[in-house]
C-alpha cells in the first residue's frame, strides 16, 4: 500500500494540471453551474521518511465520522480514472462482495447495490455468474436525465448521487440500462452510528424515497484503500484500479490492465449502448468452479435460491416444478 | 345544423340558466359521490406520504405504474379542447359551436389532474423546489415542467377567452336566480366586456391567435413527454415514432372522452336539441379517422419490434402476447378496429354506439400506456434476478388504485360543478351570427 501512496501523492500534483482540463468537459458534460475547481489549501507534512509533502488541507479533516462533504464530493480526486475488471472465470456466488458492501455502506437488506446474475448467454453455451456494481459510465444516462443535478460524473470517472439533492422522480432508475439503481421504498431500516454525516461518497445515512446506487467506494477511495467488494471477495474475482496508472489490483495480485483486457479479451456489457462503462469483464473460460457451486454454497438460505427460480440452471439443478 | 339563428342573447340564457340556477337532488347526490371518491384518494395519498412509497406495488424493476400510466392518460384527454376546438375553431366548423365549451373543460381539468400523478411518483415531495433551484435544461422531466406549465396557461386563456363573452351576458341578465357569489363573479371575470365592435374584435383576434398557439403547444407537450420515454434506451421505448404516437393516441383518447362528455351532459341537462346526432356523427367520423391512425402507428411500431427483433425487444414482445394478452387484444385489436367497424358503417352509426365505441376506446388508451409502460420496464436488459421475488411482479395496490379512482372521480366532479359555475353550451355562439364573424369568414 505505500508503494501506492506514494505514487498517489506524486498524482496529486499532476494530476491538479489534469483535472482543471477535465473538469471542463466534465462541467459541459454535467451541466453545472458552480465551478469545478477544487477547493484547495496546502498544508506541508513531514512523511515518517523525513520527506515533505504537500497534501490538502481538507484530505486530513476526512474521516469516518466526517466524511467528504457535499460539495467536496462533487470533485474527483485529481489524476484518478477508476477503472474495475471482474473476472468472470473465478465467480462463484460466494456473495461475500454483497455482504460486505451491505456492511459498509449501512444499506438496508432489501436495498442491494452489488447484484448477482446468474447469465447465460444463447441455449448452448455455458451459465456463468455475472456481478453488477455500477459501471460508473462515462457517457452516463442517468446523469443526462436527472432533472436536478442531484447524480453527477466527477473527474476520477465516479458517478455519485447527492441523496440531499435528490427528489426521488426515478427517471435515473429508468434511464439505467443495466438496473444498477435502486430506491428506498421505504424508511431504511438500518442503524447508523450516531453523528455519522451524509455525504455522497458514503451514501449513509440514507433517506427514504431517494435513489442509490454503487459508490465504487468513493470514501475508501479518498484514503487510498481498495473497494470493499474487492477486499472482502474470497476468490479475487475483482480488481480495482487506475486506467492513468494502467494498474489493476484485486488486493492480492496487480496486474497491467491493458496487458490483462488485451490477454484475457476483456470486454464491457452491452458495449452496444454506448453508456462507455468503467467495469470490465474478463470471459468466463477455463473456470475454477462448477457453476453449480453458487447454489449449493447458499443450501441453507432458500430466499438466495428463490432469486434464480426462473434461470434454466436452476430449474435443472433443482429439477423443474419441485422447490 | 340545429341551432336557432334567430334565438337572441336572453332567449338562450332563458333557455340554459336552469343548469346552472338549481340543481336537483339527483345532482347533489352525485356530486356527493364523486366527492366520497375523491376523499378515498385522499385517504390513499395520506397512506403513501405516512408509510412511503413501500405501500405502492411499484419496486425496484418497475419503478413506474399505474400513476405514471394516469398521467400520460389524462395529458392526452386534455388533447381533445385543444385540437378540437383548436381546430375547429381555425376551420370554422359551425357545428362545434355547442361542443368546444365541453371540449374546453376537458382539456383544464384533464390539465389540472394530470400532473398530480407525476407528483404521486416523486419520492421526495419536500424537495420539489428543488426543481426550481438546481432544474437542468438537458433533463426531459425539466422540458415536461416547462411545457405543461405553458400548456395550463395557454389552455386557461384559450378557455377564458371564450368564457369572456358568456360571463358578460350572464353578468348583463338581471334575472338570473344565482346566489350574489356568482353574481359577482361573473361581474368580475366579466373584465368589463361590453361587445363593443373595438373590444370584439379583438378578442375574436386573440382567439384565433391562442386557438393556434394551443394546437402548437399541446403538440409539443405530447411529445416532450413521449421523449421521457423514448430518450432512454429500454426496450420498447427507444422508438422513434413515440412522439407523433402519443400525440395520435392523445387525440384520440380525448376525442372519446368528449363523445361521452357530450352524452352524458345531453341527457342531463336536455339539450337534444342543441348537441344532435349530427354532433355525434361529426365527432365519430373524427374518431374513426384517428383510429385508423392510432393503429397505423401502433402496427407500425410493434411489427418492427416484432419482426426484426433484438434479443430485448423478443423478450419484450413476448411478455406483451403472453403475460398481457388479453389487455394487448383490448387496447391494440379491439380499440383500432371496434370504431372501424361501428363508425366506418353508416348502418351501425347511432348516438349510442358511438358512444360505446368511445367508451371502449378509453379503456383501450388507458390499456395502451400500461402495456408501454409496465411490461417494459419489466424486460430490462439484464433479468430480473437476485431480487426479493415478491418485489418482482408488479400490480397496483389498493393506494395507487384509489388514487386512480379519485382522479377520475376528480375530473368528473370538476366537469360537473364547472357546468353548475357556467352553461355548458357556449351561449354567446348560439346566437344569430353577427356581421364581423360573417365578414371573417369570407375573408
Amino acid at each position: 500500500m505505500t508503494a501506492k501512496n506514494e505514487s498517489r501523492r506524486s498524482f496529486l500534483k499532476a494530476g491538479l494540471s489534469l483535472s482543471a482540463g477535465a473538469a471542463l468537459g466534465a462541467a459541459a458534460l454535467s451541466g453545472r453551474a458552480d465551478s469545478m475547481d477544487a477547493p484547495s489549501e496546502k498544508i506541508k507534512l513531514v512523511t515518517a521518511d523525513g520527506r515533505v509533502i504537500e497534501v490538502e488541507k481538507y484530505d486530513l479533516s476526512i474521516d469516518d465520522r466526517n466524511p467528504a462533504s457535499i460539495e467536496k464530493s462533487h470533485y474527483g480526486l485529481p489524476g484518478r480514472k477508476f477503472v474495475m475488471v471482474i473476472d468472470l472465470a473465478k465467480c462463484k456466488n460466494a456473495r461475500k462482495c454483497v455482504e460486505k458492501c451491505q456492511e459498509g455502506h449501512y444499506l438496508p437488506a432489501d436495498h442491494e447495490w452489488l447484484n448477482i446474475y446468474l447469465l447465460k448467454d444463447s441455449p448452448e453455451s455455458a451459465p456463468y455468474w455475472f456481478p453488477r456494481p455500477c459501471f460508473q459510465c462515462d457517457n452516463p444516462l442517468c446523469v443526462s436525465v436527472c432533472p436536478v443535478g442531484a447524480t453527477f460524473k466527477r473527474t476520477d470517472g465516479i458517478v455519485l448521487v447527492d441523496t440531499d439533492r435528490c427528489i426521488g422522480c426515478k427517471f435515473c432508475m429508468t434511464g439505467c440500462p443495466y438496473s444498477a439503481r435502486v430506491f428506498h421504498w421505504h424508511e431504511p431500516e438500518v442503524e447508523v452510528p450516531e453523528g455519522t454525516v451524509y455525504s455522497p461518497e458514503t451514501a449513509y445515512p440514507a433517506e427514504e424515497g431517494t435513489v442509490g446506487k454503487c459508490v465504487f467506494c468513493a470514501d475508501l477511495l479518498r484514503k487510498n484503500e481498495l473497494p470493499r467488494c474487492v477486499v472482502a471477495c474470497p476468490e479475487g474475482v475483482i480488481y480495482f484500479g487506475d486506467l492513468n496508472e494502467d494498474t489493476v489490483s484485486n488486493g492480492v495480485e496487480t496486474m497491467v490492465f491493458s496487458e490483462l483486457i488485451k490477454n484475457r479479451s476483456g470486454y464491457r456489457y452491452h458495449e452496444d449502448l454506448g453508456t462507455r462503462p468503467s467495469v470490465y469483464y474478463l470471459p468466463p473460460v477455463d473456470r475454477l468452479y462448477e457453476v453449480e457451486e453458487g447454489f449449493s454454497l447458499h443450501a441453507e438460505n432458500p430466499e438466495i435460491l428463490e432469486r434464480y427460480k426462473n434461470t434454466e440452471t436452476y430449474k435443472k439443478y433443482f429439477g423443474d416444478g419441485n422447490k | 345544423m340545429e341551432i336557432n339563428n334567430t334565438l337572441t342573447i336572453d332567449g338562450a340564457i332563458k333557455e340554459f340558466a336552469p343548469q346552472i340556477e338549481k340543481t336537483s337532488p339527483l345532482g347533489w347526490s352525485w356530486i356527493a359521490f364523486l366527492s366520497v371518491l375523491v376523499l378515498f384518494g385522499f385517504y390513499g395519498l395520506y397512506t403513501q406520504i405516512a408509510e412511503g412509497h413501500i405501500v405502492t406495488g411499484m419496486r425496484d424493476n418497475v419503478v413506474w405504474g399505474i400513476y405514471i400510466v394516469n398521467f400520460i392518460f389524462f395529458m392526452g384527454v386534455s388533447y381533445a379542447g385543444a385540437l378540437i376546438s383548436g381546430t375547429l375553431h381555425l376551420f370554422r366548423s359551425e357545428w362545434r359551436k355547442p361542443v368546444i365549451r365541453m371540449a374546453e373543460w376537458i382539456t383544464i381539468i384533464s390539465l389540472l389532474i394530470g400532473p398530480l400523478y407525476i407528483l404521486l411518483c416523486i419520492g421526495r415531495l419536500d424537495k420539489l423546489h428543488n426543481i426550481a433551484l438546481f432544474g437542468r435544461i438537458q433533463s426531459p422531466i425539466t422540458w415536461d415542467v416547462i411545457a405543461i406549465s405553458t400548456d395550463i396557461v395557454g389552455c386557461i386563456i384559450f378557455l377564458y377567452m371564450a368564457l369572456l363573452r358568456d360571463f358578460a351576458h350572464l353578468r348583463d341578465y338581471p334575472e338570473l336566480k344565482v346566489p350574489k357569489w356568482k353574481k359577482k363573479l361573473y361581474y368580475y371575470f366579466a373584465l368589463k366586456y361590453h361587445d363593443t365592435p373595438e373590444q370584439r374584435k379583438k378578442l375574436n383576434r386573440t382567439v384565433d391567435i391562442m386557438a393556434a398557439m394551443v394546437i402548437a403547444i399541446a403538440i409539443i407537450v405530447y411529445s416532450v413527454l413521449a421523449w421521457i420515454f423514448s430518450v432512454t434506451l429500454q426496450p420498447g421505448w427507444h422508438s422513434t415514432i413515440f412522439g407523433p404516437y402519443f400525440v395520435i393516441a392523445a387525440v384520440y383518447s380525448g376525442t372519446a372522452v368528449l363523445i361521452v362528455s357530450m352524452y352524458l351532459f345531453r341527457k342531463v341537462y336536455k339539450l337534444e336539441h342543441v348537441i344532435t346526432e349530427l354532433h355525434f356523427k361529426n365527432m365519430g367520423i373524427i374518431l374513426l379517422v384517428l383510429g385508423a391512425f392510432f393503429g397505423y402507428f401502433t402496427f407500425s411500431e410493434y411489427l418492427t419490434k416484432w419482426y426484426g427483433s433484438q434479443k430485448n425487444d423478443e423478450l419484450l414482445i413476448s411478455i406483451l402476447f403472453d403475460k398481457y394478452y388479453w389487455e394487448f387484444v383490448i387496447s391494440n385489436y379491439i380499440g383500432v378496429l371496434l370504431p372501424l367497424i361501428i363508425i366506418g358503417i353508416p348502418k351501425f352509426r347511432t348516438i349510442k354506439s358511438i358512444t360505446f365505441t368511445s367508451l371502449v376506446v378509453i379503456l383501450a388508451l388507458w390499456l395502451n400506456r400500461y402495456l408501454i409502460v409496465v411490461p417494459t420496464l419489466e424486460s430490462p436488459y439484464l433479468p430480473i434476478q437476485d431480487s426479493r421475488s415478491a418485489w418482482v411482479d408488479y400490480g397496483g395496490t389498493w393506494v395507487e388504485w384509489s388514487l386512480t379512482l379519485g382522479g377520475i372521480a376528480g375530473f368528473m366532479l370538476l366537469f360537473t360543478l364547472a357546468s353548475k359555475l357556467v352553461p355548458i353550451v357556449q351561449l354567446s355562439a348560439l346566437v344569430k351570427k353577427d356581421k364581423s364573424e360573417e365578414n371573417r369568414k369570407s375573408e
